[in-house]
């Protein structure tokens, strides 16, 4: 195996966990629906319980994702983590609240109240994927950060010893783009759309049928509006090509052309938009209609697939940085050793079993 | 006023203590209820047992298994902020060693962490939809997931304390592996399993003990408290008899490998042939390691015990901290140079410059360059991080933080071991001395409610001396904490480092408030 290999190979099992992630975020959609003030506790409690059993694995596919970033492109690790330091840090203090929610909600003994429990998980349920969605947007918007090695030397004649650094506000500056937040804005929609649907799936009682299909077409209108003024925002963007290790080329309309010349990409956009698409036109339209999570959720997995081959793939740097042109990660030059992507790679091929064993349990738990 | 870097330590220890509260209560909680739902199941499926017997264990099961639930989602919880710590506080190690120290932690999420999340959905959920022999595997499988992750996380741990199965490459500037096989397996890494494995089942044990010693105290559920006694004490002596034996393995190791922490939590400044073991002392504040001051207020020796401690032998020199400075040791009866701090430094400044010379070269394609500038960073590169310091005395560990946990550990851990040993006594045979008063004083439930704080006291010392001793390298000899850090302002690190107190001591509180209430609701 070429490192070349090893690095696209890992390059696609962070896009496969990526996109798992962002389909497993129905959860937080689904806590981010208790906000909703026409939900009455009986249904809020049914709602909920649905999605309990989930939480684990939602968390799980994020710290599996963190790892595996941390494992395959430590750079990216280094340089985003400690660079945009208060978005992760709110990511995680919004996972950390959820932990404990669902257990402690109703459990006796609980001195902080159900309310606030049911308030963790609501603050999780909109700002994870918000942040979550914007973090995953700076791989094509970029941010603000310089990457210079030599800084580990303890140049005397340099200033500082940290390799990356960062703007003052350390990833604050994020939530004042709109193609970020738009981004962010998308992914909360589209999480919700999820967890309508898996709602709908799951739970059989008619009052929470009713209600979710109506909360799909009014999170289906927002969700497609984002999803327009994201898809254009991105496909309009300017992007850089990878000439040499250090060296980029600024391209006008980098994604799209991406799109267009990574064939597996432009499928899976297409075929995971039409699917989302249709399973919500079909759950709107179709009043018996209850498999809709099955078309939205691969779609949702499509599409984030082909957001991360655009990004990555193609001689495309997958983290730009706006400061510094010449500081942008690519896969090559930001990833772990050959040594490491090809013993990890070895360790890779036990997922199957993994996936395979979690269907297995979902499959069980999920028996009526 | 702190530094960036004091304020990313103490936000990376107070999430580590915070997460070593709950965890080996987890892995030891678990074994326990994995026990005592195999007893269960054993019962259930053996006609000749009464059903009622079977339904006892079953009741067992449950209890515990909830408590288990309590403490794992804030386990978790705290874990996930430590591994994106690395990245968010430490982003230079995160670069420097992420090729060797990202690997463990992308295992542990895949093979142990999504074993231990997906069949703990199983063990809450699936009591119901499984069979009892499946739900029995998945309690296992909870709990060997726990135990996975914590090996995956160990090795990642021990390799920053004795960095193996790697080179450096400067023309990546950075470490790489090389060996797999020797980064998972390496000795330190067994020994630490071991040791934090053993010593986490006796404080679910303790833990165990600690709340049916309540309920004996308070003439409740008694029968209950003394099977799931038995249970926890058999588990119990046989984690902390393992704590012990591999305590002594990871004094051996810290003697070869890590000098400086061993001289640290003995207070030991100038070794000798047959170098006695502190038994108990108090430091005296005024003593360095360059002046004549006793280095002890008070104390009681166990003669020859730190050579018999470290080197097995009770004639064995044992370096103290001057010793280790000067780069003076004694090995085998033979005076051994290993190398002065201050020609560390030295050294490790030399190898520095001779990266910045091979950049340099590299830059301007001079081969002869590049070839001298390596040669001479292979040669100093084994010091490479105490170039990084400013005077020799920034290499010592802060000596009464490492001294006093490492003396409570032991005394608390061989305070353990005679408990446990009695417990188990009492408990198989002696069940009538559960009832000796002293004026009044039920003896044996209030020392069994005892046992929990006692372990989670002796368990967090441990980790004390472990990383404080240490100190101040993030990986052994080779990166100081000064030069792992982020590029965020100390602001910003302080605010971080008081919201996760605040909530990691809430959510701490909400634990408390809801296992009390569960253990006192018994039915």
């Amino acid at each position: 195996m070429s490192y070349e290999f090893l690095q696209e190979y890992w390059w696609l099992l962070i896009s496969v966990l990526g996109a798992l992630l962002v389909f497993m975020l129905f959860v937080q959609g689904g806590q981010s629906l208790l906000l909703q003030r026409d939900i009455s506790d009986r249904d809020r409690e049914l709602m909920i319980g649905s999605i309990a059993h989930r939480w684990e694995l939602t968390f799980t596919v994020l710290v599996t994702f963190g790892g595996a970033f941390f494992a395959s492109f430590p750079l990216f690790y280094s340089t985003s983590f400690g660079g945009a330091y208060w978005i992760w840090m709110l990511i995680l203090l919004t996972f950390v609240i959820q932990a404990v929610s669902y257990k402690y909600r109703g459990a006796e003994g609980n001195r902080l109240g159900r309310e606030t429990y049911d308030r963790f998980l609501i603050a999780n349920g909109i700002i994870a994927p918000v942040l979550l969605g914007g973090a995953v947007s700076t791989f094509f918007y970029g941010s603000e950060f310089t990457v210079q090695m030599a800084k580990l030397t303890n140049d005397p004649e340099v200033s500082g010893n940290v390799i990356s650094t960062w703007g003052e506000y350390h990833g604050l500056e994020l939530l004042a783009n709109w193609r970020v937040v738009c981004f962010g804005l998308m992914v909360l929609f589209l999480s919700r759309i999820q967890a309508l649907m898996w709602f709908i799936n799951q739970i059989d009682d008619k009052d929470v049928q009713k209600w979710s299909r109506r909360q799909v077409v009014l999170n289906s209108v927002v969700f497609l509006v984002l999803f327009a003024v994201s898809m254009y925002a991105l496909f309009t963007a300017t992007g850089l090509k990878t000439m040499d290790t250090h060296q980029f080329q600024i391209i006008r309309y980098r994604y799209l052309l991406n799109l267009i010349q990574l064939p597996a990409a432009m499928a899976a956009f297409v075929a995971g938009t039409i699917m989302v698409l249709a399973g919500i036109a079909r759950t709107v339209l179709k009043p018996g209609f209850r498999r809709g999570i099955w078309l939205t959720g691969p779609g949702t997995v499509l599409i984030v697939l082909a957001l991360f081959w655009i990004a990555g793939y193609n001689s495309t740097p997958f983290y730009p940085s706006c400061t510094d042109i010449a500081s942008s990660l690519t896969i090559y030059n930001s990833s772990s050793s050959r040594f490491t992507l090809e013993t990890m790679s070895y360790v890779s091929l036990a997922i199957p079993f993994v996936f395979a064993y979690i269907a297995w349990v979902w499959y069980k738990l999920s028996e009526r | 006023m702190l530094t960036a870097v004091e304020w990313s330590r103490a936000q990376f220890a107070m999430t580590a203590m915070y997460h070593w509260l709950f965890v080996p209560l987890t892995l030891g909680l678990g074994l326990i209820v994995a026990i005592m739902e195999t007893v269960y199941v054993r019962k259930k499926l053996n006609p000749a047992t009464a059903q009622a017997e079977a339904a006892e264990w079953l009741d067992m099961t449950k209890f515990w298994m909830r408590l288990f639930g309590v403490n794992f989602a804030i386990g978790v919880a705290t874990g996930i902020v430590l591994e994106f710590e690395f990245g968010t506080n430490w982003s230079n190690y995160s670069w420097f060693v992420g090729d060797i120290f990202g690997a463990p932690l992308a295992i542990e999420g895949i093979f142990a962490f999504f074993c231990e999340s997906t069949f703990f959905a199983v063990m809450f959920f699936g009591w119901e939809k499984f069979g009892i022999r499946q739900h029995c595997a998945a309690t296992w499988l909870t709990a060997f997931g726990a135990t996975m992750s914590a090996w995956w996380i160990l090795v990642a741990n021990s390799w920053m304390q004795h960095p193996v199965g790697m080179e450096f490459d400067p023309d990546q500037m950075r470490n790489v592996m090389v060996s797999f096989t020797d980064v998972a397996l390496s000795p330190t890494a067994v020994n630490k399993f071991c040791h934090v494995v053993t010593s986490s089942w006796s404080l679910g044990a303790c833990f165990v003990i600690s709340v049916s010693g309540w309920y004996l105290l308070k003439g409740r559920h008694t029968g209950f408290a003394i099977r799931s006694m038995k249970v926890a004490g058999v588990a119990g002596l046989a984690g902390i008899m393992g704590t012990m034996i591999s305590g002594d393995t990871s004094a051996v190791q810290v003697t070869k490998d890590q000098p400086m922490k061993l001289a640290a939590m003995e207070g030991l400044y100038e070794g000798r042939p047959g170098t006695d073991l502190v038994g108990f002392g108090i430091l005296n504040p005024d003593k360095k390691w360059d002046n004549d001051e006793d280095a002890m207020l008070v104390e009681i020796k166990i003669p020859r015990g730190l050579s018999i401690l470290g080197r097995h032998d009770p004639d064995a020199f044992i370096p103290g901290i001057k010793d280790i400075i000067e780069g003076r040791d004694i090995v085998d009866g033979k005076e051994v140079n290993t190398v002065n701090y201050s020609e560390r430094i030295l050294r490790g400044r030399i190898a520095q410059k001779a990266l910045r010379d091979y950049g340099r070269a590299r830059e301007c394609n001079d081969m002869v360059g590049m070839k001298e500038a390596r040669e001479k960073l292979a040669k100093h590169y084994r010091f490479f991080g105490y170039g990084y310091l400013g005077k020799v005395d920034e290499a010592i560990p802060p000596v009464a933080m490492t001294f006093y946990p490492f003396h409570i550990m032991v005394i608390l851990g061989g305070w353990l071991l005679v408990f446990l040993c009695a417990s188990v006594w009492i408990l198989f045979r002696r069940q009538e001395w559960m009832k000796f008063r002293i004026a009044g004083w039920q003896v044996f439930p209030w020392l069994a409610m005892a046992a929990a704080p006692v372990a989670w006291v002796c368990s967090q010392c441990g980790w004390i001396v472990a990383e404080v001793g240490r100190q101040p390298w993030t990986i052994q000899d080779i990166m100081p904490v000064q030069a792992a850090i982020s590029s965020v302002g100390p602001g910003n690190v302080k605010l971080t480092f008081f919201i996760f107190l605040i909530l990691f001591t809430c959510l701490l509180m909400a634990e408390i408030g809801i296992m009390v209430k569960q253990i006192k609701d018994k039915k």
